[in-house]
């Protein structure tokens, strides 16, 4: 069965993690980003560890394998604080990795958890001094009595050793909980947004933010929305987006003013008032929001759908595509178990052509915007082998059941998707499950 | 125009069977009504943004103690968490009940 792209079909290619089912809290991945060129792929986890992949040249044994991911640097990022002060327990789970552009040797990456971002150097080291005329080679002091000629210490080789060094900590400019941040197009600057206020740092500046949104009303008892996720334009460094927990994004022109509290585009998708329940603002709020490659478009993920907007087009989106409408049935008890509260991602592929998120189940879901075709696809061991080719699966709502289909109340909902990521220019991708990371790559016939 | 005020003047017994028959939605929001009739009528009001907000408050202020005091004294079993809206009052801290947060020393699995 063909996939999206035509003859397109994904095939297994490798899978990160622990195979047990006992799944320890800190290993639950909060993140995954793949750097500019896709070189580079790094996942966060709720224990505040980040892990750097990188691709590994072809295997020119295997010509079918077009590479693979294999680890390059961990380190702990983010450790759990408690705030005396406001008695306020600190995560340290990584809510977000973005990557710098590459502009020298080393790798920078910003991280996050709920109050510090830190931009962290990532560099290779494979020489190592050797010949010193105080020191020996173990460290130690020589006896400057023994030293009786004077030489050049050399480079000579070593084993290539990656270090992960903290350059800035940004800290102390958010009172609720960073749910984004964003490298802007001018490479000097970055946002972070908190839950209602938006932040703009300087990369180089740490004691220093200027506050660009604030939506924090003067009484709070008047509070209706929060902010759920931000980001800047890829190539206008004046614009970025924030969406709100009632569905709503705005785009704002940093040159209009100071504070953009006044937004220059509202996108709003109207809402039929007799269809209003009490789960409509619920599922309605938007968790995660991202340009499209080409800066013409900006989706949206709410709770059931995918939503592509047209910038110039405020009042609707140009295209939806339903991820789980069977899941409108079964509100209840996703209430009720807190599953309705979930934040999905969502990813664009290297050419915009294609939309990629997570569902329940350990299902993925692939709309492909040019051929208006869609695929789910699983994320399991039991499709492990190596470059198996994924069987594409379907739910099956109400009524009979056929063959190979799963129905909505066999769903496990505790298997989610989140996260998934797309290599920017390949057809590869990165899923992650509660606990492991898959990685998927087209058939190359 | 005319036709569409036409349209909308059915009898409310006909929009109820309507709405079971057209929305599933509803018919999760009588379900959930049903089961929790205390529930706030605004869901995305004020209490549900504030529970988001405080995430990770353990203790609030000293109104908070007064109140978990008075409660401790009523000493009540704790019931399930059937109530969508409490956030912080029913526990007095002390030193030794603040949960011991350690760093992972622990390399993450993804990397093994």
């Amino acid at each position: 069965m063909a996939g999206p792209g035509g003859d397109m079909q994904w095939c297994f290619s490798q899978v990160k993690g622990a195979i047990d089912d006992d799944v320890a809290e800190a290993d639950i991945i909060s993140t995954v980003e793949f750097n500019h060129t896709g070189k580079l792929l790094a996942t966060g986890d709720k224990g505040g560890r980040v892990v750097i992949f990188q691709q590994e040249i072809e295997n020119k044994n295997q010509p079918q394998f077009r590479s693979e991911y294999n680890v390059y640097s961990t380190f702990q990022s983010h450790e759990p604080e408690f705030d005396y002060l406001k008695s306020l327990e600190i995560e340290e789970k990584i809510n977000k990795i973005r990557w710098l552009p590459q502009k020298n040797a080393a790798q920078f990456l910003l991280s996050t958890n709920d109050k510090t971002i830190k931009l962290w150097k990532i560099s290779e080291r494979d020489k190592r001094p050797e010949g010193y005329n105080l020191k020996e080679e173990d460290g130690c002091y020589k006896d400057p009595n023994t030293i009786t000629s004077l030489r050049v210490p050399v480079l000579i080789p070593m084993d290539l050793m990656v270090e992960a060094s903290p350059r800035r900590v940004f800290a102390n400019a958010h009172t609720y909980h960073i749910n984004s941040i964003s490298v802007n197009s001018d490479n000097e600057t970055y946002l972070s947004a908190d839950d209602l206020r938006i932040n703009l740092w300087h990369l180089e500046i740490t004691d220093r933010s200027f506050n660009i949104v604030d939506i924090k009303p003067a009484n709070m008892e008047e509070l209706t929305e929060v902010i759920t996720a931000a980001e800047f334009h890829p190539h206008q460094c004046n614009t970025f987006v924030y969406s709100s927990s009632k569905g709503t994004i705005r785009l704002c022109d940093m040159r209009a003013s100071a504070l953009c509290d006044k937004h220059s585009k509202l996108f709003e998708e109207p809402e039929d008032p007799s269809n209003r329940s009490f789960f409509s603002e619920i599922i309605s709020s938007i968790s995660d929001v991202k340009f499209s490659h080409n800066g013409r478009y900006m989706m949206t993920r709410d709770y059931l759908s995918v939503k592509i907007w047209d910038l110039n087009m405020e009042n609707r989106p140009v295209e939806t595509y339903q991820v789980h409408e069977y899941l409108r049935s079964k509100l209840c008890s996703l209430y009720e178990n807190d599953c309705i509260f979930d934040k999905f991602e969502c990813c664009w592929n290297g050419n915009d052509s294609v939309v990629m998120t997570g569902s329940y189940n350990n299902f993925f879901r692939m709309f492909d915007r040019g051929q208006r075709r869609d695929v789910t696809l699983e994320a399991s061991r039991e499709n492990s082998k190596p470059m198996q080719v994924l069987k594409p699966r379907k739910v099956c709502a109400g009524g009979k059941r056929k063959k190979d289909e799963i129905s909505v109340d066999s769903l496990d909902f505790n298997k989610k998707i989140l996260h998934t990521a797309w290599h920017p220019q390949d057809n590869i991708i990165a899923v992650a499950t509660t606990n492991n990371l898959y990685i998927f790559q087209d058939k190359v016939n | 125009m005319s036709e569409e005020v036409e349209g909308t003047r059915i009898s409310e017994e006909q929009q109820e069977m309507e709405d079971k028959v057209i929305s599933p939605e509803k018919e999760e929001e009588a379900k959930l009504k049903a089961r929790y009739p205390n529930l706030g009528a605004k869901p995305g009001g004020s209490d549900f943004l504030r529970k988001r907000l405080q995430k990770g408050q353990k203790y609030f202020d000293s109104g908070d103690y007064n109140m978990a005091k008075a409660k401790m004294k009523n000493k009540q079993l704790p019931s399930a968490p059937t109530e969508k809206t409490e956030i912080t009052g029913d526990h007095i801290p002390t030193p030794q009940d603040l949960p011991q947060r350690k760093t992972s020393i622990v390399a993450s699995k993804l990397a093994g």
